[in-house]
This record gives C-alpha cells, structure tokens and sequence, in this order.
C-alpha cells in the first residue's frame, strides 16, 4: 500500500467531514432562510451578504457560552453522549459516491471514498448507532423531560428504522447489488423512484421520522418535553446535537438522492465528468427544500398516532412492496 | 476486499477527532462560573422533586422486543434481495414463506394490542 493511495484517503475523508460540517451549518441558514420567506418574515439578514456569515457568528457565540452540567448526570455518559450521536452523522456517507471517475492528466480520480459492496447495510448499521446517542443522553442527564424525550425518540426511531430498512430492499432487489456505484450507473436507464414508487415515498417519510424532524418531532415537542434529550445540554455539546441532527438531514438526503433520483447522474455528465457532485448536491438541496418546507406546513402528529402509523401502515406497506417488487423482478426477468 | 472497509477506517478516525475537538473548544473558551441554582435540572422554572430517572412506561420495553424480532427478519432481506434475480422463482417461494411468518407474528402482536398506545 503506497503512502498516495493513503493520502487519497485522508484528503476524501476531510471533504467529507468539511461537507458535512459545512452542510450543517449552511442548512440551518437554508432552513431559518425559507421557514422565513414562507412565513412572510424577512428571517436572518445581518451577518454579512444574505447573512451567510449567520451560522459562523452562532458557531462562535455558542463556543463562549457556559457548559453546563446537572449535579446528578451521570458525568462520563453525559459527555459522550453527543459525541456518540455525532460520529455516525458524519460518517455514514462515506459510501455514497459523488461522481464517476475523474481524469486529471492521465491520473485516475475516483468521486468516490470507497464502493463496498455492502453499502446499504453500511448504512443501516452506522444510522443505528445514533440511536445509543440519544437514549444516553436523556438518560444521563437526570431529568425527567430529558429522559422522556430520550424513551419517545428511542421508540420513533427503532419504528420507523423497519420500514426504512425494508424501503431499501425494493431498490436493491431491483438492481441486484447492495453498492450504491452499481445502483447508482443502473439508473442511467431511469432513476429507481420511477421503478419503486412506493418504497421511495416510504423512504421519505421513515427518514423524516428517523431524524426527528417535524411532523414527526415529537422527542423534542417543546410545549410538553421543553427540548426533550438536549434540554440539560448547553454550550458546544448542545452544538454537537444541532450538528448530528443537521449533518443526518443532509446524509439521509444525500443516500435518498443516490438510491431514488439517480445519485450524481445528470445531464452533460459525459462531457464533463466533474458536474457528477454538483448534480448530487443539487438533488439534496432540492431534499432539504421538501423536508423544510413539511415543517412549515403540517402540524406535529400526536405521539400514539405516530407510532401506529409506523407499525400499522408503514411496515407493512413496506413489506408489502419488497414482495410485489420480487413477484415482478421474478416473472419479467429484472429490468 | 480489506480494502474496500480501510478508508471508511480512515474516515472513522477523522471523524471521531473532530467529535472530540468540538467539546473541547467549548470547554476551552468558556466561562465556569459556578452556582449551585445552575447545576439542578431544569424544568422550566418550577422547584425539581424526586428522582430525575424514573420507572418507565412497560409500552418502551415492548416496542424495543417488538423491534429486535423484526429488524433481524428486515436484515435477511438484504443478502436475498442481491442475489434474488440469479436464483429466481425458488427464492421467490422460500422468502414468501418466510415472510408470510413475520406477517403471523405482525398480526399476532396487533391482535394482543402490542401496537396500541393506551
């Protein structure tokens, strides 16, 4: 293994850190941005041109803020807690790729840090983990809020991972890989939504609940739980939440636009090989438009209804789909 | 096939590096001045009482068995879904029959009222 390759390595893993970073902090503006012009408010407009400089100003306000720790919290599990929620939300897109294979004067560049050949249950396995985050943190923090915010998120999201779970199958049954490079090149014939319909729409919705975005934010209902899991958390550690939520938008968008709308596919890729992530990016932000503009629209739903609505339409619909999908591959012979 | 897993590897290690600069920033730059009101839990405004971690509702422990049983059923669908279109119609009746077993104990779970939130 030479050192280059290694050096290739590092250099992709700090774009991804740095897009993911950045995507967090450039979300939150995107976000208070739109909810401002669909509420008819002007929104943020001090920090610099269209207030760009506003999540750097909130970033630095928050690191000079006093962190607070309750006097009961289990101090150890109370700090890492946003720590473990954090590390998956950045990694997890670590196998989607961003565009095919780049030629720089004879030296091959791969848009891509890694294509596995288990990508899918990569990911399956990376989103579950910051589940611990989560529960730890509501449990730790020695208040009663926190630790039921902490219990519903819990439930919400191992509910609603089901159907997400199975909402996946339907596009791998299709293309016969778990890789998201080959799923990805198969939809040059047709992005996979036009195929799988149904489990796109179950996608959408199960992620939307899985990242405990509105109307499905019941963990951090703010009338009943104050802020739910985070409320004890002050300082860069509630920054540290803020970021995992964010920075989970954007990768559950980024793997939603790969599986569904074609990944970095677009039009005058073959002519221009490096519009492969600007066609990827463009496709997550037209994701985080629809999850900000859900928020803005419908109402929190009331937390029983929530779950039956996972457990009695979601999973089996899912499960319905994955065996109408394999009935269909099976007797035309796959796409 | 070590290869494919090693930047991910990669990537881990960065990432765990800047989840723990982070904190440390905020530990770094911001003031600690102590009082003891700061460090009680809050609860918007009102005096805390009792125990801040309490029994928990049974509805939790049933939603997380219920969880496991079909998140390890969901996991078998991957590996059949990739190789489905080689094997054909066999799987197809194989995996028909497996989940017509998840859909037992779906049911099954429905009609003991595990689903509802009452």
């Amino acid at each position: 293994m030479e050192p280059g390759v290694i050096l290739e390595w590092v250099i992709k893993s700090v774009v991804i850190l740095i897009s993911m970073t950045a995507g967090f902090a450039y979300t939150t503006w995107y976000e208070r941005k739109v909810l401002a012009k669909m509420q008819v408010r002007i929104g943020p407009n001090r920090a610099g041109p269209f207030a760009l400089l506003q999540p750097v100003a909130d970033g630095i306000k928050l690191i000079f803020k006093e962190e607070l720790v309750p006097a009961e919290a289990d101090k150890l599990i109370f700090n890492l807690a946003p720590v473990i929620t954090v590390i998956p939300a950045l990694i997890v897109t670590a196998v989607v790729p961003w565009g095919g294979v780049l030629d720089i004067n004879g030296f091959k560049l791969s848009l891509a840090l890694t294509d596995t050949n288990l990508a899918i249950l990569y990911i399956m396995t990376v989103t579950s983990i910051s589940v611990y985050g989560i529960t730890l943190a509501g449990w730790s923090s020695n208040n009663k809020y926190a630790m039921l915010g902490g219990l519903r998120a819990t439930a919400q999201m191992i509910s609603y991972e089901l159907a997400l779970g199975l909402s996946l199958v339907g596009p791998v049954l299709v293309a016969g890989t778990m890789s998201l490079g080959k799923i990805v090149e198969m939809q040059q014939g047709g992005w996979f939504i036009l195929f799988q319909p149904v489990a796109a729409i179950i996608y959408f919705i199960a992620i939307i609940a899985e990242v405990n975005r509105a109307p499905f934010d019941m963990p951090e209902a703010e009338q009943e739980l104050t802020a739910g899991y985070h409320t004890e958390y002050s300082g860069m550690k509630f920054a540290l939440f803020f970021m995992a939520e964010y920075a989970k938008m954007v990768a559950v968008s980024m793997i939603g636009a790969t599986v569904f709308l074609g990944g970095y596919l677009g039009p005058f890729l073959d002519i221009a090989p490096w519009l492969g992530p600007v066609w990827l990016w463009v496709k997550v932000a037209v994701l985080l438009f629809v999850f900000i503009w859900i928020r803005a629209t419908s109402p929190r739903i009331r937390y029983d209804r929530l779950m039956a609505f996972g457990w009695k339409i979601l999973f089996p619909l899912a499960l319905a789909n994955v065996l109408v999908t394999a009935v269909v591959v099976a007797f035309m012979g796959g796409k | 096939m070590v290869n494919e897993f090693l930047p991910i590897g990669v990537l881990i290690i960065l990432a765990v590096a800047l989840a723990i600069v982070v904190p440390t920033l905020g530990y770094l730059f911001g003031p600690r001045r102590y009082v003891p009101a700061k460090s009680r839990p809050y609860e918007s405004g009102m005096t805390p009482f009792g125990p801040g971690t309490r029994r928990v509702s049974v509805r939790y422990y049933m939603i997380a068995v219920l969880f496991i049983l079909f998140d390890v059923e969901v996991v078998f669908f991957l590996p059949w879904a990739v190789v489905f279109k080689e094997l054909g119609v066999p799987a197809l009746i194989e995996m028909g029959l497996f989940a017509l077993v998840v859909v037992v104990g779906l049911v099954y779970a429905w009609k003991k009222g595990a689903l509802e939130w009452e």
